[in-house]
């Protein structure tokens, strides 16, 4: 394989294109909703009417409003259809010729499309997510032909330190910084790692983009192997992704047949395979060291920083660790220059970011927008605010990390330092919209129970610190909490944030600090009203609770803060 | 090899390159409470009593784990850290079912011995008394979960020192727990050698000799110390 | 000088820390040079009296007469103490916590291992009801101070007793705060 071949598959697979193709969404959340019968009703509508020659039916990756699907989009003219039953799909194609349409039609000019960004989205819903010459007529691959004929690995990484790309698995740490460690650590082998283990609770754009464009992330990585010198790559999926992991396999083997991973890229002496490892379904196997333990056949569970994965990581090498939306980030600098990513976002943000607004919203579904942009804009314009002119109470970002951002703040620009001030955190991108109705505590309460559960019981503050916050909350939720409670839980809060080891326990209090912060009445609303003296924490001996007589307050008040 | 030199609450210490802070500390004299942490096995940084604050750093880090580094200024005993530590005591204490009373390691027990050092003359947080098992299956020894902190220093002696690997890890948050082999009862885990290096390590009466009554364990951590000597410098005579 | 009021109670316990208590032997003289011990198990006061100085609490809240009695205790109290490990944190007679209500307990006892009339005792007035999940005192009312051990040694109690005789709260260090 060499560019001319490359570019041989790409036009023929441009030339035997059908003129009109009818595009059906085949990512897991319109799988879910029947569209591959629909896909299929509509070929054999096409079949039926011997339009062959000039109609295709093609599955394609998500069209992001995942709420209305099955979404079924007809080009080149662009009509977009929703909710599309396996019944109406056949009148698609019929009407081509005429012939009434009783799909139900989607405005393909609202807000919703209109607002969003496309470069790490750029091919979803576009090219076939199971064929590779789908993607090559996309100008698929051409970045890694640049990245291995054009760029030495050093050039590589200062095109991705002027792009200014930032980490998308949540912290936002500079890839280049990361890839130049890893390139400058000495390492028999080096190892590249995509983390796609992505565990929030409402958060599914890895998934999007896997189920969509498996050979974008693949492209990404090879890149990055490439410019730290590695020859092995794993990507991390979690178990609860049949679907991804399947397009992954498929794309992998395609890749691997068309001499574009494995040994030899482009006929070049550089090998790079990837392989996958499907992770059972632990949230903590998303945090880097326990991600590799997982790789290398041990439980999956964090250790303590340093040594980092740059310098000690998969059996003891430097390894690469980036999300999946940073290795699909990556091509598409490569191909088009540096500048143009550093010219979308914001100076300290650049790009785009892929969020999946869920919860309270008109439009539920995947939202790409360049970093920056406010969080009003997404959430009111975009997603459509809530649906019957409800108003909302506050948006979760950064799942069971993140912190409930207030209504009042919702003009706040969405990029990492600026979330980050306001006490949450851009996460992988999850975000929860929550209306007037919501109960903020129960809220932290969710929160703080998928955190208890997934908790990995290495440490102690995580381990059995979310269990007694977990307590705590469950008791102000059903009113037996008094003050003193109320206090605990914010020491808790405070050292468990400050104590655990990994991520996952550090971050676990966020949403019940957050919603302390902005929500406070909410919670001390539900105190009992003999608060100040009944005494903290009576067990399950409930007739106990109303002693009435005032506690010493705890000693763990004072001096926690850091 | 290089000597770094670094500050610990304001002495000067020196460590050798590759030292730990907790190395460096003990050898200096300065004493950071520990629960999982032992000498000459690997580090497990899981029971976050030895954390520490070093300036510059925004996080408190472990000190069994973290390299003490040349012009480090490390702070092991602030008003925080103090505070941070009787609350791990307590949560260790409200977690599992630790009676001091009855249990065969009264007034031998590091846990019970750090609660005293931290000050916790009773526990604020709420008791889980979790319905935990008992197995005596061993003929030789036998493990109470009720007093198991996790810490997993049987599992690591067993691994390292014995290199039988008889104990490891199963489950996860409040249901994790130390297991013999594929989580079968002791007596019937084929890997174990009976050697005891379990019991020696155990820093609670979780692991302890059948026979013993209240107050009667005797760990005989000081052959471990021997053993980890022997091993790790070849000296045979203490 | 205004002589100490003093209280002993017991409440879920084996009265191991009254007995402790005694093992105070001479001091005993001392000490009633200047306290009045009010109300005790050692004593016939049938009543808890009101405007007690202070008061140890032995043993752990286990039934309905523990619940009351600590209660009142609280309320005609000036500072609680809470005595003893079984006080202080459950101890041996929170146990029978892990079995999660009472009806396990009452049946292995009182059906199970019993050999004459199986049955579970039901007589409301005369024979206390068992608490679901017994308590150390403090999660029941508000405690002052504690004195732990099991039981806590004489010489704990005795700094303990020096320290209200001084009109202030005991507060213990070191090896004095030791569990069992």
């Amino acid at each position: 394989m060499d560019l001319l071949d490359l570019n041989q598959i790409a036009r023929h697979e441009r030339e035997q294109r059908a003129p009109i193709q009818i595009c059906c969404c085949v990512a897991a959340g319109c799988v879910s909703a029947d569209s591959q019968q629909v896909l299929d009703r509509m070929e054999q509508a096409v079949r039926d009417a011997s339009l062959a020659d000039k109609v295709q039916v093609v599955g394609v990756g998500c069209m992001r409003l995942c709420s209305q699907g099955p979404l079924v989009r007809v080009d080149p003219e662009g009509a977009l259809y929703q909710k599309v039953t396996p019944e109406v799909a056949p009148t698609i194609v019929s009407g081509l010729q005429g012939g009434m349409i009783e799909a139900e039609p989607c405005d393909a000019d609202s807000p919703f499309f209109k607002l969003q960004a496309s470069v790490v989205l750029e091919n979803s819903g576009r090219v076939e997510p199971e064929r590779i010459e789908s993607y090559l007529a996309a100008g698929g691959y051409q970045a890694l032909y640049r990245a291995l004929y054009e760029l030495e690995p050093a050039e590589i990484i200062d095109v991705i330190t002027r792009s200014g790309l930032r980490g998308r698995g949540g912290a936002g740490y500079p890839t280049s910084v990361k890839w130049a460690t890893v390139a400058k650590n000495p390492g028999e082998r080096k190892f590249v790692v995509c983390n796609a283990d992505e565990g929030d609770p409402g958060a599914f754009m890895n998934r999007s983009v896997l189920e969509s464009d498996p050979h974008r992330v693949l492209e990404g990585m090879a890149i990055a192997g490439r410019a730290i010198g590695a020859n092995q790559g794993y990507i991390y999926v979690r178990g609860e992704y049949p679907l991804a992991i399947k397009r992954l396999q498929t794309a992998i083997k395609q890749a691997g047949r068309l001499g574009l991973l494995g040994t030899g890229i482009f006929s070049s002496p550089f090998d790079f395979r990837i392989d996958i490892r499907i992770g059972a379904g632990a949230f903590v196997c998303g945090e880097e060291t326990a991600l590799m333990a997982s790789i290398m056949g041990q439980r999956g569970t964090p250790r303590p920083r340093p040594p980092y994965p740059a310098e000690h990581g998969l059996w003891g090498m430097p390894t690469l660790l980036n999300n999946v939306e940073t290795y699909a980030n990556v091509p598409g600098i490569i191909r088009n220059g540096p500048e143009w990513f550093a010219a979308i976002g914001t100076p300290k943000s650049p790009g785009t970011k892929v969020f999946c607004v869920t919860g309270q919203v008109v439009h539920n579904g995947l939202v790409e927008v360049p970093l920056g942009t406010p969080l009003r804009i997404i959430i009111e314009d975009i997603a459509g605010g809530v649906p019957g002119n409800g108003t909302i109470k506050a948006v979760q970002t950064g799942g069971p990390s993140g912190g409930c951002i207030p209504a009042e703040l919702l003009d706040t620009p969405v990029d990492y330092e600026s979330l980050a001030a306001i006490g949450s955190m851009m996460g992988s991108g999850g975000m929860i919209v929550m209306d007037q109705s919501t109960d903020m505590v129960d809220v932290a309460r969710f929160f703080m129970d998928f955190c208890r559960d997934e908790s990995c019981g290495k440490c102690v503050p995580c381990r059995a610190g979310t269990v007694q916050m977990h307590r705590l909350l469950t008791r102000i939720v059903s009113g037996d909490a008094s003050k003193q409670d109320l206090q605990l839980l914010e020491t808790l809060c405070h050292m468990v944030r400050d104590t655990s080891l990994c991520g996952l326990g550090q971050t676990a209090p966020t949403p019940t600090l957050s919603t302390l912060k902005y929500f406070r009445h909410e919670y001390e609303a539900r105190l009992k009203p003999s608060a100040p003296e009944s005494p903290a924490l009576v067990g399950a001996a409930t007739e106990a609770s109303t002693a009435s007589d005032e506690p010493p307050p705890p000693e763990a008040a004072a001096g926690n803060e850091p | 090899m290089a000597v770094q030199t670094l500050t610990i609450n304001g002495q000067l210490v020196s460590a050798v390159e590759g030292e730990t802070i907790l190395q460096a500390a003990r050898s200096a004299g300065i004493h950071i409470p520990t629960l999982c942490y032992v000498e000459g096995l690997s580090a497990h940084g899981g029971c976050r009593m030895c954390l520490v604050q070093i300036e510059g750093h925004h996080r408190l880090q472990p000190s069994c784990t973290m390299q003490a580094t040349e012009g480090m200024v490390v702070h092991t005993d602030t008003e925080q850290l103090r505070e941070y530590r009787r609350l791990i005591v307590e949560l260790l204490f409200a977690e599992g079912n630790h009676v001091c009373s009855v249990c065969v390691a009264n007034n031998h027990c590091e846990l019970q011995d750090a609660a005293v050092e931290v000050g916790m003359d009773h526990v604020r947080l709420e008791y889980q008394f979790p319905q935990r098992e008992v197995d005596t299956s061993h003929e030789r020894f036998g493990i109470d979960h009720n007093r198991c902190i996790l810490c997993t220093r049987c599992v690591r002696a067993c691994d390292e020192l014995e290199g039988a690997h008889t104990w490891d890890v199963s489950g996860r948050g409040a249901h994790t727990k130390v297991i013999t082999d594929m989580n079968q009862p002791w007596g019937e885990a084929v890997t174990c050698t009976s050697c005891g290096k379990c019991v020696m390590a155990c820093p609670t009466g979780a692991i302890f000799h059948k026979g013993a009554t209240v107050a009667e364990l005797d760990h005989g951590r000081g052959k471990l110390d021997f053993l980890i000597n022997a091993r790790e410098k070849k000296q045979w005579n203490v | 000088m205004e002589r100490l009021k003093l209280a002993t109670v017991w409440l879920g316990g084996c009265s191991g820390c009254h007995m402790s208590f005694l093992d105070l032997d001479e001091w005993l003289f001392e000490l009633a040079q200047f306290a009045d011990l009010v109300y005790t198990p050692f004593a016939d006061a049938k009543e808890y009296p009101h405007g007690v100085d202070a008061v140890l609490v032995e043993g752990a809240v286990a039934n309905e007469d523990n619940l009351e009695m600590i209660r009142k205790v609280r309320e005609r109290t000036r500072w609680v103490i809470s005595f003893g490990d079984c006080a202080v944190t459950g101890n041996v007679t929170a146990m029978r916590n892990p079995l999660g209500t009472a009806l396990p307990v009452l049946e292995r006892s009182y059906v199970e291992l019993s050999t004459l009339h199986p049955s579970i005792p039901d007589q409301p007035g005369i024979v206390p009801k068992l608490l679901d999940r017994v308590l150390p005192v403090h999660q029941v009312v508000a405690v002052d101070a504690y004195l732990p051990g099991c039981p806590p040694p004489a010489d704990r109690i005795q700094a303990a007793l020096e320290a209200l005789r001084q009109g202030r709260l005991p507060a213990l260090e070191g090896r004095d705060i030791k569990f069992g």
